[in-house]
């Protein structure tokens, strides 16, 4: 068997493994990365658990509960290695909020929330699967794409 | 239970709250003329903002208000308020909430009634926003079938029209699933209940969702009809086509059973024939008239002392 590792170890940083295949630069798309962050991507890498997945290593970058809670929308059964000096410090999944405030936009255009009150959005959990959530202003729901596309 | 709660959902209220809104609304509806004597309202400021134009809504607020000895502010026209100048919801609502002791708000975008309730220390009371809820037309719309009826349990309700759109409609169902009844849903294709609506109810009522709009017009205690709204529609024909489809006329009304009820939450443009106003049958302005009795219930029981 072919034992190559084709994303290579980091030195400090985070790696969010268990990304479901395909949707790694959706998860790339809501952290920002700054120019002291290099980046390895996995896409369709086999995975035990999940036959294929994608990984990302982030060196020299640390990510903020806001953005795990973005992560969980994605890829609700994420796992996170915070990694210093090459070893892994602390490791764990990502968490679905029961609330979910100020990080997604709501789908309906008609909802106040779109228009520039000074309030955040706020959606509390429906169901973790399939992934739908709720608007506590308009009521309405949104689901899987919905969500990401609105991250 | 009621005291200094905003109104913004018929969520908010549950069947006791409803049965005491009733029990309140027969005391006001028995003693309508002597609550202007009694003044329970007095030295009390309900304000209107209307962001959406409304006759009965806001006319039975203001005239419920006046009828409990209270006085009324009103925005007069959003056109010419600060909303224009682009002022936001929420700093309208820090301003009112210092010249009032109960709001009143319609807007044309839905949760506009919850962010106003936010910001407000004084209860919020929505008349209706976006094509989300109107609370307070949804507990007219249960008085009359009780006061008509006699009960509202175990009647048959067809709904008729917009119930894409149509916020009471939104309301009534979620309403009406504290009660067993038997809902038959009527509308065109592209009118349809939203799903989100559909989900709310659907093992709660017993909900059908009907093309024989004669066999339900035999069968219901109540037939509730709503406005299809031209606007809707790109091809006016085919709102021309359709409504003929909707309407109803004597012929219709003289198929429904004994003891039944039409509805209309108004305003009427072309379901319902004028003919039919002349019938037993016809009870939507009924309807509109017991705003007053509700709504006077309902400013007493959150801003009285």
């Amino acid at each position: 068997m072919d034992r190559t590792l084709k994303i290579s170890k980091i030195k400090d940083g985070t790696v969010i493994d268990h990304i479901p295949a395909g949707k790694a630069l959706k998860v790339l798309n809501i952290i920002n990365i700054g120019e002291n962050n290099s980046i390895s991507i996995g896409i369709k890498v086999p995975s035990n658990k999940m036959r294929e997945k994608d990984v990302i290593k982030i060196e020299n970058r640390f990510l903020e509960k806001i953005e795990l809670d973005k992560i969980a929308m994605i890829a609700p059964n994420a796992s996170i290695s915070i990694i210093k000096n090459y070893d892994i410090i602390e490791k764990f999944s990502v968490d679905l909020p029961q609330k979910i405030i100020g990080i997604l936009k709501c789908n309906n255009q008609n909802c106040i929330t779109n228009a520039g009150e000074p309030v955040n959005s706020e959606f509390n959990l429906v169901s973790s699967n399939p992934l739908t959530v709720k608007c506590v202003y308009c009521k309405r729901e949104m689901a899987d794409n919905e969500i990401i596309n609105n991250l | 239970m009621l005291k200094n709660k905003s109104l913004i959902s018929v969520s908010d209220l549950d069947k006791g709250d409803i049965e005491d809104i009733f029990e309140k609304a027969d005391y006001m509806y028995q003693n309508m003329n002597n609550m202007r004597q009694n003044e329970p309202m007095k030295l009390k400021i309900l304000s209107t903002l209307f962001y959406e134009p409304s006759t009965r809504t806001r006319l039975s607020f203001e005239s419920a208000m006046e009828r409990l000895g209270g006085s009324v502010i009103s925005m007069a026209d959003s056109k010419t308020s600060s909303f224009s100048k682009g002022e936001t919801l929420a700093d309208t609502i820090r301003i009112v909430e210092s010249y009032s002791d109960i709001i009143v708000i319609r807007h044309p975008l839905e949760g506009a009634a919850l962010l106003a309730s936010r910001f407000s220390s004084k209860p919020v009371i929505n008349a209706g926003d976006g094509s989300g809820e109107h609370p307070t037309q949804t507990l007219v719309d249960l008085y009359t079938i009780k006061k008509e009826l006699g009960d509202i349990e175990n009647k048959e309700i067809t709904i008729i029209g917009d119930l894409k759109y149509g916020r009471t409609v939104h309301s009534l169902l979620l309403a009406l699933t504290r009660y067993h009844v038997k809902i038959n849903l009527v509308s065109p294709a592209n009118l349809k209940l939203p799903d989100y609506v559909y989900k709310e109810i659907k093992n709660k009522l017993d909900v059908n969702i009907i093309d024989d709009i004669e066999q339900s017009i035999k069968q219901s205690d109540v037939l509730y009809i709503t406005r299809i709204q031209k606007e809707r529609f790109t091809d006016k024909n085919e709102y021309y086509k359709l409504i003929g489809s909707y309407k109803i006329t004597k012929k219709e009304v003289e198929k429904m059973k004994e003891n039944s009820i039409i509805m209309h939450p108004l305003p009427r443009i072309d379901e319902i024939d004028v003919e039919v106003d002349f019938m037993k049958k016809a009870k939507y302005f009924k309807q509109a008239s017991y705003g007053i009795p509700i709504r006077m219930a309902l400013i007493s029981m959150i801003a009285g002392d």
